[in-house]
């Protein structure tokens, strides 16, 4: 029988705050990959950004990730990581993949170790207590808009676009309206790798965007029911977003983009 | 002047098989929406899950309905469940769930004013004892505080406000009264046919100061129908239905290929009341 490859979710985003719409995109991912027979979901991570990102309206990232702990107490499988919103500098997303995906292929080779060392009596049916343990994947999750951000010119570098989608893939969650296949089809480089990129169809939509709730917090509106209500106690509590926390970084050009020194546009092949 | 906001009551009526995030979400809207007039106060939140004599398909029974609604409803503190249509062994329109409430919030503000009105007799004859005053006594009437009466609204999407113009569905009468008398406060999508359907009907169009339309910024189409999809084909439900409400489908074992077929070719209890009824033929224009 052969077994399914353990696969890793990472997210990476401002999570400005954490919205239900956020943790559906695992959910949604998840069941998509669990159904094409192949995979097995071991581990979601929601990986704030750095405040050096430099995105306007972006609060700290300590608030950040305080919210997005709360909004995952109740899951079992998905957790929020702290190191790329702890480095001193906004680093590339092709990097945090290589962070993590070190990190996961170093917890594996120790489970190994110890599994040599303590050898079980293998059980059938149960996959992964099979002699040979498949390694695990590291995927990038992510929404259909990442995924056109490629097309923005000295947003990304060419050779981190094809690492992403060659060496870890990518699980895209697009709403029920769009089909990104044909941004797909038009690129050389993604056409290419298009058997790591999984396109899954959020059918139920609910588009609840980070910008619309702090706008509606602002405004003194309900958002109950769209974030965690722990989430919405925590905003409350420290007083997070306001006019003035809108403000912030109001006219700078995000950190990407001044490290781009040339214009290139990676994905016009 | 707080105290001359009309008092309202939202009331949602619906099947809720199962209450998705979107229903609790209508009331929030509603309730900010009629905050942000600065004409109304809105007190009360009621969800009124329909009887099972209603014979819509895959409608399970009311019993895990209303336990599902309550639990949904645990971390609200203005919006709760009312079971009594649910409990009606025949179906009822929705008017007659509307007229209910409205007695109940009449009686209950009656009740409200009654015992302020015994409070302030008590203080009267207080200062009628104190000998040394030489003061006319106030009326105790000034001491009111004059409220128009309270009102109870129906809270609806836009599909329910268009179903009006299902031939069969409503009764003419019913829906005049509900405008005329009560008020809809309608939620729809950006974009939305509202305010066509609206326009291209008489007897909305004469009550359209009391159809308040409120526009949902945010797209949120988490309809039970897709809920009961997705439960059927194993895929995860979290984050748009309250968790317990997840935990007590899982628990239960609720939603199947088999609870969806139930009432299959059952004619839905208004179409059946009203099919020979002419009144229902009348149009909304």
């Amino acid at each position: 029988m052969r077994s399914r490859i353990p696969v890793i979710l990472l997210a990476c985003g401002s999570f400005n705050p954490t919205t239900n719409m956020h943790m559906r995109l695992f959910e949604l991912a998840r069941d998509h990959l669990h159904q094409t027979g192949r995979y097995q979901v071991i581990e979601g991570i929601m990986s704030p950004v750095s405040d050096k990102y430099g995105k306007q309206g972006l609060v700290s990232a300590r608030h950040r990730v305080a919210m997005a702990r709360l909004a995952l107490e109740t899951s079992d499988w998905i957790r929020v990581d702290p190191w790329e919103s702890e480095q001193d500098t906004w680093t590339e997303t092709v990097k945090v993949l290589r962070h993590h995906y070190n990190e996961a292929l170093t917890a594996f080779q120790s489970k190994e170790f110890m599994r040599s060392k303590h050898p079980t009596e293998s059980s059938t049916g149960d996959s992964l207590s099979c002699q040979q343990q498949v390694l695990p994947e590291l995927k990038l999750l992510c929404g259909a808009d990442f995924l056109q951000s490629f097309k923005t010119p000295n947003l990304w570098k060419e050779e981190d676009i094809k690492e992403i989608v060659e060496k870890f893939g990518l699980v895209c969650i697009s709403r029920a309206g769009s089909d990104p296949s044909q941004f797909i089809q038009e690129s050389d480089l993604l056409s290419e790798f298009q058997h790591n990129i999984f396109l899954v169809r959020e059918w139920i939509q609910n588009e609840i965007s980070a910008t619309q709730i702090r706008s509606a917090l602002c405004r003194g509106l309900s958002v109950k029911y769209l974030i965690p209500d722990s989430v919405i106690a925590y905003i409350a509590q420290h007083n997070v977003y306001s006019a003035e926390s809108e403000r912030r970084n109001q006219g700078h050009p995000l950190q990407p983009l001044r490290l781009q020194n040339t214009a290139i546009n990676p994905l016009r092949d | 002047d707080p105290d001359r906001k009309t008092e309202v009551v939202l009331l949602a009526c619906g099947s809720f098989n199962p209450i998705t995030n979107m229903h609790l979400r209508l009331f929030e809207l509603a309730k900010d929406y009629l905050h942000e007039t600065g004409k109304y106060k809105v007190i009360k939140g009621i969800i009124s899950p329909v009887g099972d004599a209603y014979k819509k398909k895959g409608l399970i029974s009311a019993n895990h309905r209303v336990a599902m609604a309550k639990l949904a409803t645990e971390s609200s503190d203005w919006v709760e469940v009312d079971d009594w249509e649910s409990c009606q062994s025949e179906w009822l329109e929705t008017l007659k769930v509307l007229r209910y409430h409205h007695q109940k919030l009449l009686s209950a503000d009656v009740t409200n004013k009654t015992k302020d009105a015994v409070l302030i007799t008590k203080l009267g004859r207080k200062r009628k004892q104190e000998s040394n005053r030489h003061e006319p006594i106030k009326k105790k009437n000034q001491n009111l505080v004059i409220k128009s009466v309270p009102q109870v609204k129906l809270l609806c999407g836009s599909d329910m406000l268009e179903s009006f113009g299902i031939p069969n569905l409503w009764k003419l009468e019913d829906i005049t009264e509900i405008v005329e008398k009560h008020g809809l406060v309608c939620i729809s999508r950006a974009g939305n046919n509202v305010q066509k359907f609206i326009y291209e009907s008489d007897i909305l169009w004469r009550h359209k100061e009391n159809i308040h339309l409120v526009e949902e910024w945010i797209t949120n189409d988490i309809s039970s129908t897709k809920i009961r999809r997705a439960l059927r084909r194993g895929q995860s439900i979290r984050y748009l239905v309250p968790d317990a409400v997840r935990a007590y489908i899982e628990r239960n074992r609720l939603y199947s290929p088999e609870s969806e077929d139930r009432n299959a070719g059952v004619l839905l209890a208004p179409l059946q009341k009203h099919a020979s009824d002419p009144r229902s033929s009348q149009t909304l224009n």
